[in-house]
């Protein structure tokens, strides 16, 4: 795991080379860093995504590889919600409670067909996906997506952390 | 798919039946209808002798139906072949129950009109039957009387309607896209 900070051979001041142990960077790129090494997820689990996101979980997919073995079933403690299976009229305002509850910066991902739109329950009760209510960074299509989709997506969440993105749900004034 | 007691005591091939005898003879008026389905003994019952009945099959001694399996409603309103049977009435409210003596199952239909959706709740005799009851009147609307908390179970206690009704449509009324987060009680 690199510390890939995009810095070129550094110079020091008078124009010579540094010590071989000295890295520039920038704060954001160092704190961005450590943000997405060490994504927290707060799982959302209602269906049967939440069956595979608990075998991502495990040692066979071993989410902890990318620092994200740390599920956290508090929202106060955790910055990426996993909201995995079907959302009822009944469970948004529980959902959009614990999204409140979780601390800036945080993300979502939306895992399967029916977080994201709904799914084949195109019914009374069903949410028609979550993105309607709490804003969602990476969606995961699939019914249910397999771990590797997961996994996928937590890299893309890094990816967008690591690239500087700005959560979705951060709203940046103009 | 075998009849229950068939395969668990010798005189079984008689016990369904043997419900039905003990029913003609103490219920002949208060019978609309029975049948013996696959599964066991179907007698149809008016509501007004529904609860004497289903505390007969729970309390006689011989019969042991102690085991409430399901309450629950079907709304005949797009069947014309059944709302013929017994006199237009919508719903259907269906009580399945099982004896543990005779490993055999009667199911218990009380036909229920629209304009009056009354019916004795039978937690009195079943403290199980309270959220099956529950669950009832909040998908088909049933008023089960003497139920000590008939609150919604599923739906939200805000929601309006009774979902499992045929007249009410799939995809509701707007309730999935519109719903107030402030009213919930979370």
């Amino acid at each position: 795991m690199g510390l890939d900070f995009g810095g070129a051979r550094s110079l020091s001041a008078d124009g010579g080379p540094v010590d071989e142990n000295i890295i520039t960077t920038t704060i954001d790129k160092v704190v961005n860093w450590g943000r997405k090494n060490s994504l927290w997820p707060m799982p959302f689990g209602t269906a049967c995504c939440a069956i595979e996101m608990m075998a991502t979980l495990a040692s066979k997919f071993d989410l902890s590889r990318f620092g994200s073995e740390a599920i956290r079933f508090s929202p106060r403690q955790s910055d990426l919600l996993i909201v995995s299976g079907r959302i009822s009229i009944k469970m948004m305002p529980v959902l959009k409670r614990i999204y409140d509850q979780m601390p800036d910066p945080k993300w979502v991902i939306s895992m399967g067909a029916c977080a994201s739109c709904g799914g084949v329950f195109d019914t009374y009760t069903l949410i028609q996906g979550v993105d309607q209510f709490i804003p969602v960074d990476v969606y995961i299509p699939g019914c249910p997506p397999r771990p590797e989709d997961l996994i996928d997506a937590v890299m893309q969440v890094q990816q967008k952390i690591a690239g500087g993105e700005v959560p979705k749900g951060v709203e940046v004034a103009v | 798919m075998n009849n229950e007691g068939g395969t668990s005591s010798p005189d079984n091939g008689a016990e369904s039946p043997f419900v039905l005898q003990k029913l003609q003879e103490n219920y002949a008026d208060a019978l609309l209808a029975h049948e013996e389905a696959r599964d066991g003994v179907v007698v149809v019952v008016g509501k007004d002798d529904a609860y004497a009945l289903l505390e007969y099959l729970k309390t006689d001694a011989a019969l042991g139906y102690t085991y409430l399996v399901d309450v629950t409603a079907v709304d005949n309103s797009r069947l014309e072949s059944e709302l013929v049977k017994f006199g237009y009435a919508r719903f259907m409210v269906v009580y399945q129950l099982y004896s543990y003596q005779g490993h055999c199952r009667v199911r218990v239909r009380v036909p229920v009109h629209e304009r009056d959706l009354r019916v004795r709740s039978v937690t009195s005799l079943w403290r199980g039957a309270n959220w099956l009851e529950r669950e009832t009147y909040d998908m088909f609307g049933i008023d089960f009387e003497g139920h000590p908390d008939l609150r919604r179970l599923l739906m939200p206690d805000d929601f309006d309607g009774h979902p499992l009704r045929k007249d009410y449509p799939l995809r509701g009324r707007g309730e999935r896209e519109r719903f107030n987060f402030e009213r919930q009680n979370v």
